[in-house]
């Protein structure tokens, strides 16, 4: 195995076009795991923590272009208030340490569904920024899942950043495991909610063979809060809207049974994640929420 | 956490009273801040210069015929030493602790996943890996054994078929390891004095003990011939019987220093990488390290038994209990390990802490193709108490009582016979622990409120942000146990202490060499502690635990303080004496008191029972070193009668009782301990703060099967599906609870310092209290544990 340290970006991209099957670490929370289950012996690993310019974001009027090596843990302490539901997935990406290394672009470019980061990218809507020695792209985050464990990159592009649109409303993440800390999921949902553009976005994690949007539960919402005048009154969403949205956010979920839950229970804990998180974020946009609800750790 | 201690009758200790750091203080540990820093030595961080790496090819089916095993491959590797099979054993091909059915490498057959068939040794740890990737194994898949169903029956393939030990003459099934019957009374006449009958069916998950620090070791070969073993284990003397015929060596060419452990709880009672690393050491002449990874370790310690339990019990309408009639059928997995002395643990204890006089019960273990099982905090004793315990709630809901005045109402205490006939002869404050427990405050209710919203490390799911309140409700559940210390049925189980009494650079300095393990649970404090109480000095030197000294016994069931602490009390004691003769012959004629037998050591001098001063040590033994060894024994037990059950097979008890305080998202499925009070009955604490350590490991050790841990094992293959603490789940900071401790210190008059063993009694009521507390929560009967999601909402 070979071990290339491009000291800048450019040299990484290089690096890239010139072995394609090189695998790009940076936190290695998840490629080290991998390699140490001997699931996978890459010919050639791309180490990326030469480049600085991968751990820093930049806030814009609209985005926050988010560098693929930002670690979770100042996802949760420094862009709360922009990405909050990016920044409540981040606090239950595994331990204090994992998180101290990892970020999304390690999610993203494994692409699984269990990645804890998914539905708060799914969510608030972004684009992953990708970029090879033929230029630079932007791939939308709804065209970016394209299997179990894959995605839209090419085999000589990198993640650069993730443009993140900035929160312009209550934004919220929920995640099931059998333990209370430090646990893969067994699914997780996110929403957030659109004021500007009167419309709710949701991810689901851990639940299909990617991460997906419940688009059914979306349009719905969407269509009743429009009708219902919901958005200017800011009046209490009826429980049978919020039944209603659980029931097809539930029903957007294709879970298979696995040792960490079965089908049955990962599509019925969904509905009950989607129901609490739209009240959560509902009572919030109404300005009747009770502040934060993160655990601080 | 607030801990408070009740004395009751005192142990007589006049010598060494006045000692500093002696019995009954809270001296720190020697490794505590090494361990927490990360500086201590465990045993994966030896190195030996020239040293090879072992690796294990383990088997990928659990139940086959080897065809044919080609090594030709993994032979040529570059950097490969060695690659072995059976065929390159030594001498004998088996081991095991209480018959030698294990191969050391398998041959003709493979009768588990995960059974290690062939051996590599490399200049590099990954070039041993790739090396036994090669080695090319052909098999021939046997029908699987994988529940009492497929065992017993009648045509049922045998997991072994030409059995030699001691059980095979008497068990109903050649896939029954043993059979343990035990009938006293007559429950079926009793049962009709019944107001209520209860019965259930219980089913026990397969607990991993999960220990931190993987199996590892160091073999390096010896001039003469032998090994030179460095090694985690929990009995050094145990793995030296097994191991030296294996190498075809004589026990005293393999010598064995017990190397830093990291975490034991039953799974380093059995061989792991002893003799492969030994034999390649032997083979290739060069020192052999071998250490496994969290995903090997999944496979290379026993697990805790599996269980169904299936109860019946009767009480009259005044809350008296009738009769009990159970049969627990215990899966050992494919090899005995200690499944006969786990079989007998279960019957002897499965009617728990209460007065039945009726009763029928049976235990059986079984042969199987699943992963073989052995030796776990709380050995058979927990199991039971899971079972017996959710029956004890069902029959007080049944009556309309209280579940604790019911329990009390059956309690035993001292006096009380057990099922075997043995009566329980020093306390058994079992309705004390109860009263303790419920008579303490209630946690507040909704702590995850706070101005600032819902704080969710409080609630169930804790940072995964499931719930802010919703869905949540809580439940308080009781659960008490009755778990037997120290090795039973007749076994000679005893401890050898060598005690050495010198002066060094002008101070008595004591030495304590014994071969006990270290596992964690605090032998390096309570030895020293031991020794200066008994001997008057300061200094007390602990020597590496080896095999140049006699057998410790295993640091398992609870005996440790109880059996090593006692033999050190007694050498010590024998030390004493010699020194009071050499002080007597020496100043024996300069003061009438020397004459008195009441002399005691204290502060580094001989002084009477009324404290004077006679002599220093230093005066006493001038450049002579008093050293005495010797065997220390406990009083003998019996084995259960076959046919009956009866036998004062047991020598000692331990109770502990759990209040356990939960909050469940019910629409979740999700749970939150939030309290788990522990009262206990610890006879002496020898070191409090150990004490009360080893009961808050316990019963978070017991909270973790109740809701997460288990080996799942696929029962169409046989193989494990979460070997990973990815999948294979143990409680963190956010899952462990408040853990109150209330202990009593009830002498047992037949016990060093009226000492109990403390670590096992906590892992029984922990589990069997968070599910009665979830139960009360939910209204659910669940049956089995752990308790996931799925049977929380019905999905």
């Amino acid at each position: 195995m070979d071990f290339l340290r491009p000291a800048s970006w450019e040299e990484a991209l290089a690096a890239k076009a010139e072995h394609p099957t090189a695998v790009p670490i940076a936190g290695g929370t998840d490629v080290m795991v991998e390699i140490n289950f001997d699931h996978r012996r890459p010919e050639y690993l791309l180490d990326l923590n030469r480049i600085a310019e991968l751990r820093e974001w930049e806030t814009g009027e609209e985005t926050v272009r988010l560098g693929a090596s930002v670690p979770y843990t100042r996802i949760m302490e420094e862009l709360r208030t922009e990405l909050p539901g990016l920044a409540l997935a981040s606090h239950t990406v595994a331990s204090p340490q994992i998180r101290n290394r990892g970020g999304v672009g390690g999610n993203l470019g494994t692409a699984s569904p269990a990645g804890d980061a998914h539905p708060a990218l799914l969510a608030p809507g972004c684009e992953v920024e990708v970029e090879s020695v033929r230029g630079s792209r932007l791939i939308p985050i709804d065209d970016f899942y394209t299997g179990v464990k894959r995605n839209a990159l090419a085999e000589d592009e990198l993640i650069r950043a993730v443009h993140i649109k900035k929160a312009d409303g209550p934004q919220q993440y929920s995640k099931v495991g059998t333990r209370n800390a430090m646990v893969i999921a067994v699914c997780a949902f996110g929403i957030a909610l659109h004021p500007e553009t009167r419309t709710v976005r949701t991810g689901i994690g851990s639940a299909a063979p990617t991460p997906i949007r419940a688009k059914a539960a979306e349009e719905f919402l969407n269509a009743a809060l429009e009708e219902g005048g919901f958005w200017e009154s800011k009046k209490i969403i009826t429980p049978s809207i919020a039944k209603q949205f659980a029931e097809l956010a539930s029903g957007a979920a294709n879970p298979i049974d696995d040792v960490r839950g079965t089908a049955n229970y990962r599509r019925h804990a969904v509905g009950i994640m989607a129901r609490r998180t739209l009240g959560w974020t509902w009572e919030s946009y109404r300005g009747t929420s009770r502040g934060s609800t993160e655990g601080v750790a | 956490m607030a801990d408070t201690r009740t004395t009751g009758i005192p142990a007589k200790v006049t010598q060494g009273a006045k000692s500093k750091g002696g019995i009954g203080e809270s001296t720190l540990r020697p490794d505590g801040t090494l361990k927490v820093t990360g500086e201590f030595a465990y045993s994966s961080d030896m190195w030996h210069e020239d040293m090879l790496w072992g690796q294990i090819l383990r088997s990928t089916v659990a139940h086959a015929e080897i065809v044919s095993i080609d090594t030709s491959e993994a032979l040529a590797t570059a950097g490969v030493h060695a690659v072995l099979t059976h065929e390159d054993l030594p001498a004998a091909k088996n081991y095991g602790m209480e018959y030698q059915d294990t191969p050391v490498l398998a041959y003709g057959k493979v009768r588990h996943h995960g059974e290690p068939v062939a051996l590599v040794a490399a200049d590099h740890p990954e070039t041993a890996r790739r090396a036994a990737a090669k080695i090319r194994i052909e098999y021939r898949e046997l029908p699987l054994i994988t529940d009492e169903a497929s065992a017993l029956a009648p045509d049922a393939i045998l997991v072994h078929e030409d059995r030699g030990d001691h059980h095979a003459g008497h068990v109903t099934h050649p896939n029954i390891v043993h059979r343990q019957p035990i009938i006293r009374g007559n429950a079926a006449e009793a049962a009709k004095r019944a107001d209520v009958i209860v019965t259930g069916e219980y089913t026990f998950g397969m607990q991993d003990q999960a220990f931190l620090g993987p199996e590892s070791g160091l073999a390096v070969p010896a001039e003469d011939g032998g090994i030179d073993l460095y090694v985690a284990t929990q009995w050094l003397h145990s793995d030296l019987k097994q191991i030296a015929p294996c190498l075809g060596l004589p026990e005293e060419k393999v010598r064995m220093t017990m190397a830093g452990v990291g975490g034991a709880f039953g799974g380093r009672e059995d061989i792991s990488m002893q003799i492969l690393a030994s034999v390649l050491a032997l083979r290739t002449g060069k020192p052999v390290k071998m250490v496994y990874n969290r995903y090997e370790s999944f496979f290379g310690h026993v697990h805790r038994h599996p269980a169904k339990l299936h109860y019946e019990h009767g009480a009259t309408k005044d809350g008296k209990l009738t009769h009990m009639k159970c049969k627990i059928v215990l899966d050992g997995g494919a090899y005995m390990s200690s499944t006969p002395s786990v079989v007998g643990n279960a019957a002897s204890l499965s009617v728990g802490p209460y007065v039945v006089d009726d009763v029928e019960i049976e235990a059986i273990g079984l042969y199987t193709n699943n992963p073989p099982c052995g030796a776990m905090r709380g050995f058979g004793a927990v199991q039971a108490c899971f079972a017996y315990e959710a029956q004890m709630d069902k029959l007080a809901a049944k009556l309309g009582m209280d579940p604790v005045e019911f329990r009390q109402k059956n309690a035993m205490e001292q006096g009380t016979i057990m099922p075997t006939g043995q009566p329980v002869d020093s306390p058994a404050p079992v309705a004390e622990l109860l009263r303790r427990v419920k008579a303490r405050p209630m946690p507040p209710e909704r702590q995850w409120e706070s101005s600032e919203g819902a704080d969710v490390r409080a609630l169930p799911g804790g940072l995964s942000n499931t719930t802010h309140g919703e869905g949540v409700v809580r439940g308080v559940g009781y659960a008490v146990g009755i778990k037997n210390v120290g090795f039973s049925e007749g076994f000679d189980d005893y401890s050898t202490a060598k005690i050495r009494l010198e002066v060094i650079n002008g101070e008595a300095v004591a030495t304590v060499h014994t071969a006990a393990a270290e596992v964690g649970q605090g032998g390096v404090t309570i030895h020293a502690q031991i020794a200066r109480t008994e001997l008057g000095v300061q200094q007390v030197t602990i020597h590496p635990a080896d095999t140049q000294v006699g057998s410790a016994g295993s640091t398992s069931a609870g005996r440790q303080t109880y059996m090593t602490g006692g033999a050190i009390k007694n050498s010590c004691s024998l030390v004493r004496e010699k020194v009071l003769e050499i002080g007597r012959r020496k100043f024996g004629s300069y003061h009438p008191a020397w004459a008195s037998a009441e002399l005691l050591l204290e502060g580094g001098k001989v002084v009477t029972d009324g404290g004077e001063a006679l002599a220093s040590l230093v005066d006493v033994l001038e450049d002579e070193a008093v050293e005495i060894e010797e065997e220390w024994r406990h009083r003998p037990t019996q084995p259960f009668d076959l046919v009956t059950g009866q036998g004062n097979g047991h020598v000692q008890y331990a109770f502990a009782a759990h209040r356990a305080v939960v909050e469940v998202d019910t629409e979740l499925g999700l749970v939150k301990v939030i309290e788990l009070a522990c009262a206990q009955d610890v006879g002496k604490a020898i070191n409090p703060l150990s004490v009360i350590g080893q009961i808050q490991g316990g019963t978070t050790q017991g909270l973790g099967v109740a809701v997460m841990e288990e080996i799942i094992v696929d029962p169409k293959t046989a193989k494990v599906k979460n070997p990973s603490f990815t999948d294979y789940l143990i409680p963190t900071l956010l899952d462990t609870p408040t853990i109150p401790v209330d202990y009593l210190e009830l002498a047992d008059p037949n016990a060093p310092y009226g000492v109990r063993g403390i670590g096992e009694a906590p892992t029984l009521s922990s589990t069997p209290a968070v599910l009665a507390a979830i139960r009360n929560a939910t209204g659910l009967e669940l049956n089995k544990t752990p308790v996931r999601p799925e049977h929380l909402t019905g999905t």
